[in-house]
């Protein structure tokens, strides 16, 4: 059974998963009962636009770098998962996705990062609103887990954590100096 | 200058130990040389023709005497007794293991110093013009504001792998020595006709392969919004900058691609949606961070002492022409801020300072100033608090060390990048040209005749010598695998920058000390008085240049 890391309120495990991702190229999809699975954005548009009943709890969605996703937030919304796929480890756009599903359009479900998905990239997704991690197969995923706690401290605000930390410090210790003071 | 606290420290110690880690995955194999690539780059290190590169980060080019001491040991103990200044106002080690890498980033980080980000996809090193502060000119002290960007650019999660090098300048004083246009994103900070601080935003500047100079696309930006502004330029960037091709990807081909207009448009719709985050910064975090920044307990001077630096002047024009080119105007009566110039010729490249050197300047920020050293873009080092009354100790001194030369802004002050005797990206070497130009402009007293002019050489495409933006510009070039010069004219730096145009076909390296003394023949030909060299390029155009350069070889220019 494959693997993913979650991140839950009380610490990143790594689980189980059942969703199988479909490819583009693999045809149209053939879903036995039971399971589920992650349809790429066009093909998610072209059924919904043909009128195929979906499964809400089965199926979900994945987002390409190059996909137009935002005339289709609002019905995103509604899906139990979707995926953000970063076809090269090295390709950031996925890190803007992310954000904008999360901080733009609200989206409350699970966010998944895919594709070529690597430890020392874990933190920053983690940061911008993914909270599953679907680790390059290639790797192991129990030490994956280990690039989510290496750093406590963030100095800018981000999806995890809106609120910068210079205003953390300043609650920490607070500036009562006479506010007449201009720059 | 900006002291850590615990969290700055914990976030340091942190980044060191996951690099530790990277590290050992990489010599282990559990990471890919490709894998570790970015991560390296992200701290810093490159692979070079030689061994390992590192650079370290100096943020808006400020360090401490203390730290110049910690780079002088590192200098020692890891590498082979010498640095190498940049553009960026960051410090260079060409001679690094990787093995010791971590223990360099742990001396850095007690020192309250990093390598983050000083290369890699990200935003790089925020600069600023080297007499922040302290300059006579000076509207308002950028480096506040500067140190605000450092944090919120610092492991910026969604801006760690865009698509090229992202890089900020801010200047806030009349006169530009920031090289703001060259920037990704260039900041004018100025105060509005009420006082408020404003800053001018300028969006696609850069050099390299395709030079341009930034536009405007925001006149007047309240200075709260700097981070949600810059935050904004960088998402329509991050997510619609080109990463097909490496050449095209910087953000001045999408700001070309889309016009000005319409890139300025989607900036200030994604800004309109978080200008009021908590990102917004704060009177009170401005406050604290600027606190760091207050002027140190400047003495009250008393008059005798510009007599008696005139009257030094007066009896030695070896030090009348230091005073005249390295000592700069400081806002407070009786002080001065004082370059000491890395080029001295051919006892080292431009830039390159020994680790005895770094701590004879470390001595001298301590007695003569208040323990502050900076760097320049044009790679020298600024002591900038030098009390009048010791200019003349401190030349003493700065000449016992070879960092006296009298020569900042005029030919022989060359900036260049270390080229291919160091990089692995280099078509052509930049230091023995740099040096056998300044062999041959030696005559001090010519050289100040002939008045500010910049000579800027890079030994590739990537410009990291800003040949563009040379009065006369160098550019090493590789023909069938042979080294080539080309040379371009009428670039400047500043508010008025402009990017130079090529003269003609290239030259050889043993060509191009001539080539450039018939350039300046045919500038002192036409002169105007004291103009200069900028004005006279640009009163009389290239023709002139090359008919006088090309009838070398008796060619047709």
């Amino acid at each position: 059974m494959k693997q993913i890391i979650r991140a839950l309120p009380s610490g990143a495990v790594v689980v189980a998963d059942h969703w199988h991702i479909l490819r583009d190229g693999e045809g149209e999809p053939v879903l036995p009962a039971g399971s589920q699975v992650l349809l790429p954005l066009p093909l998610w548009r072209r059924l919904r636009q043909d009128g195929v009943a979906l499964d809400a709890s089965a199926v979900g969605v994945w987002i390409g770098c190059d996909d137009e996703y935002e005339g289709l937030a609002g019905e995103l919304l509604a899906l139990p998962l979707i995926a953000v796929d970063f076809p090269a480890f090295r390709d950031g756009r996925g890190y803007s996705v992310a954000y904008l599903l999360r901080s733009r359009f609200g989206y409350r479900g699970e966010l998944r990062a895919i594709g070529d998905v690597l430890r020392d990239q874990l933190f920053y997704m983690q940061r911008c609103g993914f909270d599953s991690f679907d680790v390059r197969a290639d790797k192991d995923i129990d030490d994956a887990l280990r690039g989510l706690t290496a750093y406590t401290i963030r100095y800018q605000g981000a999806v995890d954590d809106p609120v910068p930390l210079f205003r953390k410090r300043a609650e920490a210790a607070p500036d009562t100096a006479d506010d007449g003071w201009a720059l | 200058m900006y002291r850590y606290d615990q969290y700055d420290l914990t976030l340091l110690e942190q980044r060191t130990a996951q690099f530790r880690d990277q590290v050992v995955r990489r010599l282990s194999g559990a990471l890919s040389e490709e894998e570790f690539l970015p991560l390296r780059l992200q701290n810093g290190l490159y692979h070079q023709r030689h061994a390992y590169m590192l650079r370290v980060a100096i943020p808006y080019g400020t360090l401490s005497s203390a730290q110049l001491r910690v780079l002088a040991e590192i200098a020692d103990r890891w590498d082979r007794g010498y640095g190498h200044f940049t553009t960026r106002q960051n410090i260079q080690f060409n001679w690094i293991r990787l093995e010791d890498a971590p223990d360099i980033m742990d001396r850095l980080a007690e020192a309250e110093m990093h390598a983050i980000q000083t290369s890699g996809n990200v935003v790089r090193n925020i600069t600023t013009e080297h007499f922040a502060g302290v300059a006579a000119d000076e509207v308002l002290d950028p480096r506040p504001l500067a140190e605000i960007l450092r944090q919120w650019s610092t492991m910026n999660p969604e801006f760690t792998f865009l698509p090229r090098k992202f890089k900020i300048a801010i200047s806030a004083s009349t006169t530009d020595r920031a090289a703001v246009k060259a920037h990704d994103v260039g900041l004018y900070l100025y105060r509005d006709e009420r006082g408020e601080p404003m800053l001018r935003v300028l969006v696609g500047g850069g050099l390299g392969r395709t030079p341009m100079l930034g536009v405007v696309i925001r006149e007047a930006l309240p200075w709260r919004h700097l981070t949600t502004y810059v935050e904004a330029v960088l998402r329509v960037y991050n997510r619609h900058g080109r990463r097909d091709n490496k050449y095209k990807a910087r953000i001045k081909i999408l700001v070309q691609s889309l016009g000005a207009e319409p890139f300025a448009a989607e900036v200030e719709r994604e800004w309109a949606l978080i200008k009021d985050s908590p990102a917004t910064i704060t009177q009170a975090e401005y406050r604290r961070v600027a606190a760091f920044f207050a002027l140190p307990p400047y003495a009250d001077q008393a008059g005798p002492d510009a007599a008696d630096v005139a009257a030094r002047q007066a009896g030695n024009p070896e030090f009348a022409r230091w005073c005249r080119r390295n000592v700069h105007p400081h806002k407070v009566a009786g002080y001065a801020s004082v370059t000491l110039s890395t080029k001295p010729g051919m006892a080292a490249p431009p830039g390159d300072v020994s680790s005895a050197q770094m701590r004879a300047v470390a001595d001298w920020a301590d007695q003569y100033g208040f323990g502050e050293v900076r760097v320049s873009h044009e790679q020298n080092l600024i002591l900038p608090d030098v009390r009048r009354q010791d200019l003349h100790a401190l030349w003493q001194a700065a000449e016992a060390h070879a960092l006296a030369t009298a020569n900042i802004g005029l030919l022989t002050d060359v900036i260049a990048c270390p080229g291919g005797d160091y990089c692995s990206l280099a078509n052509a070497r930049s230091i023995p040209v740099a040096q056998a130009i300044q062999a041959r402009f030696q005559d001090l007293d010519y050289l100040h005749d002939l008045g500010g002019l910049t000579l800027n050489i890079s030994g590739c495409v990537n410009a990291c010598g800003h040949h563009h933006l040379g009065n006369i510009g160098i550019l090493g070039v590789d023909k069938n695998g042979e080294e080539w010069y080309q040379v371009t004219l009428g670039g400047r730096q500043g508010a008025a920058a402009a990017i130079g145009k090529v003269i003609g076909r290239a030259f050889r390296a043993e060509e191009m000390p001539e080539v450039i003394e018939r350039i300046v023949a045919t500038f002192v030909a036409h002169r105007h008085g004291d103009e200069p060299f900028s004005d006279t390029v640009q009163r009389i155009g290239l023709a002139p240049f090359k008919e006088r350069v090309y009838a070398l070889a008796g060619e047709q220019p």
